[in-house]
């Protein structure tokens, strides 16, 4: 043993020689951001905004290059990572759930607003 | 460069400084800085103070100060490349010996500062480059195997009510089968990583990473951080093999070696173990 290399086990314990593959960027992110000492730096950008980045980035992201094919552009529009935040032209891809929780509530404003609150019985 | 910058707005800055940190280490081989490139192809240097050294990239606050950051992070593009370029370094200085990596996005206003940090927190760095001498990350990741689980139950089971009820009772079955399975994989995750633990100098666990960002078909069940000694990697590695082949149920993937991220924080307080929404499986 020389020292470290990278063998990637795989299904029934094969081991396969994975030599230098750049590693996968998934991983390299959750390290970089998550990870690593937290000294306060001078500018500070970072805590809430990177925490909220990694959020993001574990719930929408694939790869960068099917985000980018996507049009994955939420910070654009995003009150918490941007300032000249405005409301998406589009939904982007999304949970449906929170997309669900997030239509339930207008839906009932607008019945409220139209007055045909007997249409739910 | 005075220390006023404590106080002072970004303009009392020379606009030239600023120091993106990368990470701390004991030493740094000769040559070692000339064959890295730093932060947007900058210079990577090194700053000195009370036998550590910082290795930072040149990191112009006209470009990395707090608004053109913040612009800069926003941008997945740039992200990207400079997560890998911040890792590279990382990954460079961690062939060399013993690193502790900074979070990305670490940035100070000149090397004064950064050196003013290394005195700091000198006894908390040493004491974490003793601790990671020798020593690497392994990551093993743990995906369900979907033959592995309880069939789904798809008979229509008898009983009156209509469809309606009968959607009912299968959607339950359904979701009792799933529940079965999310607590067996559950189980020989825990199983698995306990036997990693053991073996390794440390360990974490990690919130397992959403499908859309492993990539991985199945969900992932482990994202578990080891840190090992060199001398003993042999033995994980067989180590790893052999649990992925007493626990068919799941699949073990091996990545490493990493810098010692997962290593240089006090442990989270269980923070790891974060229950997943089973709607996320």
């Amino acid at each position: 043993m020389t020292g470290p290399r990278p063998p990637v086990v795989q299904n029934s314990g094969q081991v396969m020689g994975a030599g230098h593959e750049p590693a996968n960027l998934g991983d390299i992110l959750e390290r970089v951001l998550d990870r690593g000492i937290v000294i306060a730096g001078d500018i500070r950008v970072s805590l809430l905004d990177i925490e909220l980045l990694t959020l993001k980035l574990r719930l929408v992201i694939a790869s960068v290059d099917t985000a980018r094919q996507i049009g994955i552009d939420w910070w654009e529009h995003d009150p918490w990572l941007s300032s000249r935040a405005r409301p998406p032209v589009e939904p982007g891809p999304r949970d449906p759930e929170e997309v669900e929780a997030e239509r339930r509530p207008r839906v009932e404003r607008v019945a409220a607003r139209r007055d045909i609150d007997e249409y739910d019985r | 460069m005075s220390t006023t910058a404590d106080v002072g707005p970004v303009a009392t800055a020379r606009p030239d400084t600023g120091a993106w940190l990368h990470g701390v280490v004991r030493e740094l081989p000769p040559d070692t800085l000339a064959e890295l490139v730093g932060m947007d192809g900058a210079e990577v240097r090194a700053v000195r103070s009370g036998g550590l050294v910082a290795v930072v990239s040149a990191a112009p606050l006209t470009e990395y100060g707090e608004e053109p950051l913040r612009r800069k992070l926003s941008d997945l593009t740039w992200l990207e490349s400079a997560a890998r370029t911040h890792h590279g370094v990382v990954a460079a200085l961690s062939r060399t010996g013993a690193v502790v990596p900074a979070r990305l996005a670490t940035v100070h206003r000149d090397t004064d500062r950064v050196a003013a940090v290394l005195a700091e927190r000198r006894a908390e760095l040493t004491a974490a480059l003793d601790r990671l001498t020798g020593r690497t990350e392994w990551g093993v990741k743990g995906y369900v195997v979907p033959g592995a689980l309880p069939a789904e139950a798809d008979d229509e089971p008898a009983g009156g009510g209509g469809a309606g009820a009968a959607y009912l009772r299968r959607r339950r079955a359904q979701l009792t089968a799933k529940e079965q399975g999310q607590r067996i994989t559950a189980e020989t995750a825990a199983t698995v990583h306990e036997a990693l633990a053991q073996y390794a100098v440390a360990d974490r666990r990690h919130a397992p990473q959403d499908r859309r960002l492993s990539g991985a078909a199945t969900a992932m069940v482990l994202n578990g951080a080891y840190l090992v000694d060199v001398a003993a990697l042999d033995g994980f590695t067989e180590l790893v093999r052999a649990l992925a082949g007493r626990h068919p149920q799941v699949r073990l993937e091996l990545t490493g070696p990493w810098p010692p991220y997962s290593f240089v924080a006090e442990a989270p307080a269980q923070e790891a173990h974060t229950v997943r929404d089973p709607a996320s499986w």
